[in-house]
């Protein structure tokens, strides 16, 4: 290992040990760490999107455009122009008196996300997700297609259905509030409650999972690499 | 004695959380990981694909999710390069080609990878990063070229072989995508697949995955890793024994921990109740 290899481990290893002192309490020693990690982080996307996005999409398309009228993809090179005006546009929110210029792109932006957004959303979230749950329950067939195998494959084949069925029901009466919860119609929203109380007890458990892998990447990168790198020095 | 069970000082779970996940380090052990059938249903995906089938590989996560990500980006790279499959890296996230690369080294590093001989730009490529988030995809469903004019080595994107007939996504066979939020996999998912067609596949952190079981279930995912029990099933299936097999010991004694906690604190809790104490 290195010098500069070996003084990386030493520097990841004292900003692990400063991030975590946290959890025991708030200290400056913490606050000096989480300041240099969103320095470097800010740090290194400007220069990311500076070089692999600003340098050959903007630049060279637009300095280039006299002896390449057309991208690769056939795309005129001079429209990168618009694109230049209207980032320098967004810029101008910097100068109060021109910032109201800045909506122009702005309204770009909306427009054109807003637009994306509206077909994606219908097709993907609702239509899609519509279509898989009108699911047969008395379509044997079907359920002695369904996989798994023990316990899970019963459920699978006999009750997955119908659990979909039942819980999206369920959950669209809890969210509909035109209605008072009340009767039959208020039973049945609290049996949708308790479908997502289901849902959201799934979740926590993959979160905890999440978190535990992270502070387990800390706690191998400690034992593995770092405390090793003690005792080996640098060559 | 319930009182002070309820006033435990959260500093005392910390440390005995970091303990059951820190001992397993040092015992050992090993758990055997059942196959959900997610993870099955990705695997059976990939193994329709046949040998030279173009597959792109999105690495959506920057460091903070490495934990969680690497072993199945490990694990997916060394299954991709022992069945001859094409890789093109890209990333959606600054940091996304930076984890593409030190992926390549560590696997690249496995002696049974270097017998294979893969070659840059023939079998495998990095392509780099593109902002634009969903409108990146969009771009991508009507010219790579485009989206992505050159790789991380500065080539013409076109001019690399594996790149030369890979215009858009009706050259592609499979997409495999690594997430940890935003832009992922749904954003893969609503534009990709509802809109180009394109099979998808994708490897999340634990956090993220009950947020596209939906897609699964739909049939607009073909196969899910959730988390690092997904990525140990994957290195199960696969054959390719890495972190996330190591990893789940340490897992399995700290949810033990989680539920013991959780265990006492609801005896307290109403114990206290009953006693008419603090509750």
């Amino acid at each position: 290992m290195n010098v500069s290899d070996w003084l990386a481990l030493q520097v990841a290893a004292l900003l692990t040990l400063g991030i975590v002192s946290f959890l025991y309490k708030d200290n400056p020693i913490y606050k000096i760490c989480e300041s240099i990690f969103l320095g470097v982080s800010a740090g290194y996307w400007f220069t990311v999107l500076f070089w692999e996005n600003m340098v050959p999409k903007l630049y060279e398309n637009i300095s280039q455009a006299g002896s390449r009228p057309y991208t690769e993809a056939g795309v005129p090179s001079l429209l990168y122009v618009v694109a230049l005006i209207l980032g320098i546009m967004m810029l101008l929110r910097l100068f109060p008196k021109l910032g109201w210029m800045s909506r122009w792109p702005l309204s770009v932006v909306v427009g054109a996300t807003a637009g994306l957004w509206f077909i994606t959303y219908m097709q993907s979230n609702a239509l899609s997700q519509l279509r898989a749950t009108l699911l047969p329950i008395l379509d044997f067939q079907a359920m002695d297609a369904a996989t798994g195998t023990g316990l899970s494959g019963w459920f699978n084949k006999y009750l997955g259905n119908l659990v979909i069925l039942v819980g999206t029901s369920t959950g669209l009466c809890y969210f509909y509030f035109s209605k008072e919860h009340k009767g039959v119609f208020g039973g049945l929203a609290r049996v949708g409650i308790y479908f997502l109380m289901v849902t959201f007890g799934a979740s926590f458990g993959y979160t905890v999972m999440s978190r535990m892998s992270l502070l387990l990447g800390r706690i191998d990168f400690m034992i593995s690499e770092w405390w090793p790198s003690l005792f080996s020095g640098w060559s | 004695m319930f009182e002070r069970l309820l006033a435990l000082d959260r500093r005392w779970i910390f440390l005995f959380v970091a303990v059951a996940l820190t001992i397993p380090f040092f015992l050992g052990l090993s758990c055997k990981s059942y196959v959900s059938p997610e993870v099955k249903a990705l695997y059976a995906a990939l193994e329709e694909l046949r040998p030279n089938s173009k597959v792109i590989v999105s690495f959506d996560y920057d460091p903070a999710s490495e934990p969680e990500l690497n072993p199945m980006a490990d694990a997916f790279m060394k299954y991709a390069f022992h069945h001859r499959l094409k890789l093109i890296c890209i990333g959606l996230w600054p940091q996304g080609p930076l984890e593409v690369d030190r992926c390549f080294n560590r696997v690249l590093a496995d002696p049974e990878i270097q017998k294979l001989n893969p070659v840059y730009g023939v079998d495998y490529v990095n392509l780099g990063f593109q902002s634009g988030n969903e409108f990146a995809i969009q771009g991508m469903g009507a010219s790579i070229y485009n989206v992505f004019p050159n790789d991380m080595r500065g080539t013409a994107t076109s001019q690399i072989p594996i790149m030369m007939d890979v215009r858009d996504f009706s050259n592609v066979d499979f997409v495999f995508n690594l997430s940890a939020g935003y832009p992922g996999t749904v954003e893969w998912v609503q534009v990709a697949v509802d809109r180009y067609g394109v099979t998808l596949g994708a490897g999340n952190t634990a956090v993220q995955a009950p947020l596209v079981y939906p897609y699964l279930g739909s049939g607009q995912l073909k196969g899910l890793l959730g988390g690092m029990k997904g990525g140990a099933e994957f290195e199960a299936l696969s054959g390719h024994t890495g972190k996330a097999t190591k990893f789940m010991v340490s897992q399995t004694f700290a949810h033990l921990v989680v539920i013991l906690f959780i265990v006492m604190g609801n005896v307290a809790y109403f114990a206290a109740k009953r006693k008419g104490g603090r509750a």
